[in-house]
């Protein structure tokens, strides 16, 4: 099996997306003959032809309608939007359109577009290079929303996005572009959207996780196995649909739980978790469930750091769920 | 209104007046050049912090120093400026110093924005130069409604909202130029059509004959000139916002030049434009070409070109060095200017930020 970053992995899925399905079209800006601000599209264009592979102009709501038009007529397009941050000219097409229009046609007409765009910080991007608004979409019925963590689940989660029939948001965490290299199978295959992957099994503590949180948390599992602390790491991959069968069932062994995600804190995905343990596994708890979130502030330039949750702010909420 | 798709020279292109010279002090003529040399100069030297790891990002101007230091000569200082990436030499030009521009790159306690922006999104209220995102097209929206309400207080401010040919797909250039043009506000639009959008050429941006042609769409005034030739731009920028400034509504200007360089610190462009191109526009340097003409006027010698590129480099040199010296602002200044008034609960996140960022142990409930 070759070794690929999430970069190349992603790459590869779009290349696989294209051979194998005709109707597969890759739209965005600079993701032709650039092959992407962050290369993830090198050397489509050469091998699939601009008629497959276009550049776009500069208006993201030209983006994604023109993509709910060609899903609409039978195409499958992979619609790249540069950094998340610039989804919002497009929001309309994507909260008002794209999510509704299988339900508002009651059935006629279906939008199977993925819309992939790099998020989160780290990077030194600063305030609009960094963002993470995931809980926007996840909020919005009718969207899929799915963030992975590895190379491979980068693969097998978008192949299984273009095998679907709904629209999904496919957030990639840019931070780990290039950070992990893995073996990654060749040719098809799918990782289910709406099942979690352990990252670590554990049996103190579960921390809820995603995208480029989930090195951070394993991070700080690490060194609680150190304190004699045995910490499970759940990596939710998919926002919607949840697995919360096997959220409860972490929850409902170790009792103790934290909550990791770099978006803001208030109304963040994490309130959803908290929310689904409260009402579904509060008896099992032996602490009171624990966030480590972003910070209610915009995404910072020079302080990043100080805005970002890293493996000692989880290892603190550790330390309290373990101390109770 | 009508749209004159013609391009306006003053100078061609070896730097030979071809048209009346507009009326510019001499010693602004000399300034103005000035002001280029040190756009260019500030370019290179910036380039090379970056490459060193000394700030984390930059955007060149390069090749088109003409049309921001034109464009930026025809304002004034009470008049706003709505800008983005390529028009920090405007800021410059209406007095915000390099030391300063240097502490927003770094983006240390002494940027007036304290760190929070990436590099090269400086503004500063104190030369009406409006905060900006990096969504592109945005602030033309901003100018046009800020035209509006120094038209609706009868003051006589005049509204510059710059633009890039990218910037002229966006949805916000539209609505931008269909308002203005309905409410007759007293706006500029003003893009420097530097014929590239990252990767993207003019030719996949825009089907259009021109980028000036697209104000017909809006029944708005629009001209074309050769941004290059900084006479040319001064005089088509100055005609616009004195009709707008004496109520005569809107126009829309397209400044052709080229993006010698990258798109930014971050970009290759050798992977997608030919040399050849590049070799095409460096012979049509908007710098040399004004300092040919400036020549042949007796207006600048060899000596003033050394003493300038000297005292420049030393300025830049001091200006670095002098940011380089000051701190990291303070973990509170990411908590401030949320709101006016900060929340109760922002404010435990705060107390929880410092005490983590002095080591300290929070007491209590875990506030996040
Ligand atoms: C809405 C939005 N989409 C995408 C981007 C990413 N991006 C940054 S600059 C740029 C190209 C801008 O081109 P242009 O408007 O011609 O200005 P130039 O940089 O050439 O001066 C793009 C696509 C962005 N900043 N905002």
């Amino acid at each position: 099996m070759p070794q690929m970053t999430m970069v190349q992995a992603i790459t590869d899925a779009l290349r696989t997306g294209l051979r194998e399905d005709p109707r597969v079209v890759v739209l965005g800006e600079d993701v032709g003959l650039n092959g992407g601000v962050f290369r993830v599209t090198e050397g489509l264009q050469a091998e699939f032809g601009e008629a497959r592979v276009l550049d776009t102009p500069l208006a993201e709501n030209g983006i994604i309608g023109g993509a709910i038009g060609m899903a609409l007529y039978g195409l499958k397009p992979v619609a790249e939007i540069q950094f998340v941050d610039f989804i919002y000219p497009a929001f309309d097409q994507i909260v008002s359109e794209l999510a509704k229009f299988r339900w508002r046609s009651a059935g006629q007409y279906s939008c199977p577009v993925i819309v992939r765009a790099p998020y989160g910080g780290g990077i030194r991007g600063g305030l609009y290079h960094s963002q993470s608004p995931e809980a926007y979409f996840a909020h919005t019925a009718g969207l899929q929303v799915v963030i992975p963590s590895t190379p491979s689940d980068a693969k097998g989660l978008l192949l299984a996005a273009l095998a679907g029939e709904d629209p999904v948001i496919f957030l990639e965490p840019k931070r780990l572009y290039r950070t992990i290299k893995e073996d990654v199978a060749e040719g098809v295959f799918h990782t289910p959207i709406g099942r979690t992957r352990t990252a670590r099994s554990g049996e103190h503590a579960t921390v809820l996780c995603y995208g480029a949180m989930v090195p951070v948390a394993v991070e700080a599992a690490e060194s609680a196995a150190a304190r004699g602390w045995s910490v499970e790491v759940l990596d939710l991959r998919t926002l919607v649909p949840l697995d919360s069968g096997a959220v409860l069932d972490s929850v409902r062994r170790t009792g103790r739980v934290v909550i990791l995600h770099e978006a803001p804190r208030t109304c963040g995905y994490g309130a959803e978790l908290a929310a689904l343990i409260a009402e579904q596994a509060l008896t099992s708890l032996q602490a009171p469930v624990l966030r480590v979130t972003g910070y209610d502030t915009p995404f910072p330039y020079t302080l990043e750091h100080t805005y970002l949750p890293d493996a000692k702010r989880v290892t603190a909420a550790l330390e309290h769920v373990m101390s109770y | 209104m009508s749209v004159d798709e013609t391009l306006h020279q003053v100078l061609d292109v070896s730097g030979r007046a071809i048209a009346p010279v507009p009326d510019v002090p001499k010693e602004d003529l000399r300034r103005l050049h000035r002001h280029m040399v040190s756009m260019r100069l500030l370019d290179q030297r910036m380039l090379s912090l970056q490459r060193q790891g000394r700030i984390g990002f930059y955007g060149m101007a390069t090749g088109q120093e003409a049309t921001v230091t034109g464009s930026a000569y025809a304002l004034r200082a009470t008049d706003w400026v709505f800008h983005a990436l390529r028009e920090t030499g405007v800021c410059l030009w209406r007095g915000t110093t390099l030391e300063e521009f240097i502490c927003q790159l770094i983006g240390n306690a002494g940027d007036v924005l304290i760190g929070r922006q990436m590099p090269m999104h400086f503004s500063d209220r104190r030369v009406n130069s409006v905060a900006w995102s990096s969504v592109i097209g945005t602030q033309l929206v901003h100018a046009m409604g800020a035209a509006y309400a120094a038209k609706l207080q009868q003051h006589d401010t005049v509204c510059m909202g710059y633009i890039g040919d990218g910037g002229t797909s966006s949805p916000d250039f539209h609505a931008a130029l269909n308002f203005a043009q309905v409410w007759q506000v007293p706006a500029v639009f003003f893009c420097q059509n530097n014929q590239w959008a990252i990767s993207v050429p003019l030719s996949a941006q825009t089907a259009s004959s021109s980028i000036a042609i697209k104000a017909a769409a809006y029944g708005m005034r629009g001209v074309r000139v050769d941004g290059n030739d900084l006479l040319a731009v001064i005089q088509v920028t100055r005609e616009a916002v004195e009709r707008a400034r004496a109520g005569g509504g809107p126009t829309f200007i397209e400044s052709l030049t080229y993006r010698m360089g990258g798109h930014s610190s971050s970009d290759d462009p050798t992977r997608y434009r030919d040399a050849a191109q590049v070799q095409y526009w460096e012979e049509r340097d908007p710098v040399r070409r004004f300092e040919t003409w400036l020549r042949s006027e007796g207006l600048l010698t060899d000596a003033d070109l050394e003493q300038w590129t000297a005292e420049v480099q030393d300025e830049i040199s001091r200006a670095i060095t002098s940011a380089e010296s000051l701190p990291a602002p303070p973990i509170e200044s990411m908590f401030s200017d949320v709101y006016a008034q900060m929340p109760a609960a922002l404010a435990d996140q705060m107390k929880y930020a410092l005490a983590l960022g002095k080591g300290t142990h929070v007491e209590g409930a875990f506030p996040l």
